[in-house]
């Protein structure tokens, strides 16, 4: 059952500030690599731009339409994964699908403006909201330009 | 939980709280507060007496249908046939020939679309409206990309109502086919199917009506409408998942070819050739959900012994309270305002996204669909990704819209700081 408790960790100050004012929230020309990642379940998309040099993320930004815990974040995403080596955004994602992971019993894996997405683990329906930038990312490392959607 | 007032009912005779207490889903809490179950255009709740329906003939009269000779056998087979004539009555059909039991609306269309579409040819039309349902959009679509024939598209107005002059305009020598809702499950629209068949019965081209959103809610009186098809669900009538009907006028079911093969659907096989089973058994490959089929018939017993023009009457007032009341929310937009309209309210409410509405809802025990609602090309239409659809049934009160609106003030509350 979820509480009020529940609901207002799914939505901290820090989550709603982040949707109602989204970082990096813009269109990069040029870009090295742009992906767009669809949950289809909902209908939310985003873009992604990514700016490398070398083996870093020199520059990225994204446009797009969803609720406040994917705009939410897509923008802290933006943040935390700017000037860093691929690996190192790589090896962020994984930290992040793995907090996302409502089966993993850890969940203070995360720090800094990503740690107030944690109170999604207790909304199944809502994760793929949550994962649907980092999987975008992930898909832009990978070189994979389709769609990437939160299905697969 | 906040205090509502309690304001009276709408003015009609039904008793509302007598209602309820049918449905024993309705009698719980979610997340701490009442449950208002204002989804029921997805999938209705289910009474007692289906429940029990389903439960007896399990613990009491089940075997397969249509083989035996023993007495299980013929019970089942009894109460499988009964619940068909109770179909028959229901939306007036010729006769028991005429009602196919299928797993829902879904596989009616598909039936329809396998069996009519061996008749398509290319450049053949089929008409359908903007309004649609996925699930009548998608056979039409692999059908005219198979065949090579043509989807053609009726548009719909900014009210979310179908553009007669526009539909009248695409029935053409080339179409064999209109496929056209009832009601609109996106928005509520009651479509003019009276007219939308009768121009096309003038031009002697067939039609379907998916009837999925006004069966629960309203009588439907085939031979009236003189709809050569219709199909609908039984679980958004409050009888089981897996079961829904496809009506057809035995003159169509005779010429055309069956669906699927198997059981039942055979009269006699043999390697040089098989003699199909008689009317309507020859549509219904394999041992059907005869549960299924026995609690639509108890579903359908409910329905008339409340009365369809009552419950029409309930959810007709309560939709106009609803409209006025959430109407008064700042900054939200009702996406569908057509003249006839069924319990549906679909809408957005500024700066908040209808998936966060769902879940800050859900927090008061209130659920609604949110999303695209299988009508993307509706949502297309309107430039926007989804709405929050409330949708009302006959166990829905002015309680329930209240909890409705409450919800959403807290919504506003919580992200509009």
């Amino acid at each position: 059952m979820n509480n009020a408790r529940e609901l207002q960790a799914l939505y901290r100050e820090t989550v709603l500030e982040h949707s109602r004012n989204p970082r990096n929230f813009q269109r990069l020309t040029p870009a090295d690599r742009v992906v767009v990642g669809h949950n289809p379940l909902c209908g939310d998309k985003i873009t992604l731009y990514l700016r490398l040099d070398n083996n870093r993320i020199e520059n990225l930004a994204f446009e797009g339409t969803g609720c406040a815990i994917s705009m939410a974040s897509a923008s802290i995403m933006t943040e935390s994964v700017k000037h860093h080596d691929l690996d190192e955004a790589q090896h962020e994602i994984a930290r992040i699908m793995h907090q996302f992971d409502s089966t993993n019993p850890d969940d203070a894996t995360v720090e800094g403006d990503m740690a107030a997405l944690g109170g999604v683990r207790a909304f199944p329906s809502r994760i793929k909201c949550a994962t649907l930038a980092w999987k975008t990312l992930e898909a832009a490392l990978q070189e994979n330009t389709q769609t990437t959607t939160t299905e697969k | 939980m906040p205090a509502f007032n309690q304001k009276s009912e709408p003015v009609t005779d039904l008793d509302i709280d007598k209602l309820r207490r049918d449905f024993p889903i309705l009698a719980q809490e979610i997340n701490g507060h009442r449950l208002a179950f204002l989804d029921s255009a997805a999938s209705s709740q289910r009474p007692q007496c289906v429940i029990d329906a389903v439960r007896h003939y399990y613990e009491r009269d089940h075997a397969n249908v249509h083989r035996g000779v023993h007495t299980l056998s013929h019970r089942a087979t009894e109460a499988y046939e009964g619940a068909r004539e109770k179909v028959r009555c229901f939306i007036n059909a010729a006769s028991t020939r005429e009602i196919i039991f299928t797993r829902g609306t879904t596989e009616a269309i598909n039936l329809l679309a396998a069996s009519f579409g061996q008749s398509i040819k290319p450049g053949d039309e089929i008409v359908i409206s903007h309004l649609e349902h996925h699930s009548n959009i998608v056979p039409w679509q692999m059908l005219c990309e198979r065949i090579g024939a043509t989807l053609k598209v009726a548009p719909i107005n900014e009210r979310g109502e179908i553009i007669m002059d526009e539909y009248l305009a695409l029935l053409g020598p080339q179409t064999r086919l209109v496929a056209m809702s009832h009601v609109s499950n996106a928005l509520g629209t009651i479509n003019p199917v009276e007219q939308i068949i009768a121009a096309a019965k003038e031009r002697n081209i067939p039609v379907l009506i998916d009837g999925a959103q006004a069966v629960p809610h309203q009588s439907v009186d085939v031979a009236a409408l003189d709809c050569d098809f219709y199909a609908f669900s039984g679980h958004k009538m409050f009888g089981p998942t897996g079961i829904g009907v496809f009506y057809a006028r035995e003159e169509w079911l005779e010429r055309l070819p069956p669906y699927q093969g198997g059981g039942d659907m055979i009269l006699a096989v043999s390697f040089s050739g098989t003699t199909y089973n008689d009317l309507p058994y020859k549509f219904e490959a394999g041992t059907p959900n005869i549960a299924g089929a026995i609690g639509l018939g108890a579903a359908i017993d409910y329905l008339l012994d409340i009365g369809m023009d009552r419950i029409q009457a309930h959810e007709a007032a309560l939709l106009d309270y609803a409209t006025r009341e959430i109407s008064t929310v700042d900054g939200i937009q009702l996406i569908g305002t057509a003249a006839h309209k069924a319990g549906v309210l679909s809408f957005n409410l500024d700066g908040i996204h209808p998936h966060d509405l769902g879940t800050v809802l859900d927090h008061q025990g209130v659920a609604i669909r949110t999303g695209h609602h299988c009508a993307m090309p509706v949502m297309e239409y309107f430039g926007i990704a989804g709405t929050a659809r409330a949708s009302l049934a006959l166990y829905n009160c002015r309680q329930d819209i209240d909890q409705l609106i409450h919800g959403l003030q807290l919504a506003i509350g919580m992200f509009r700081s």
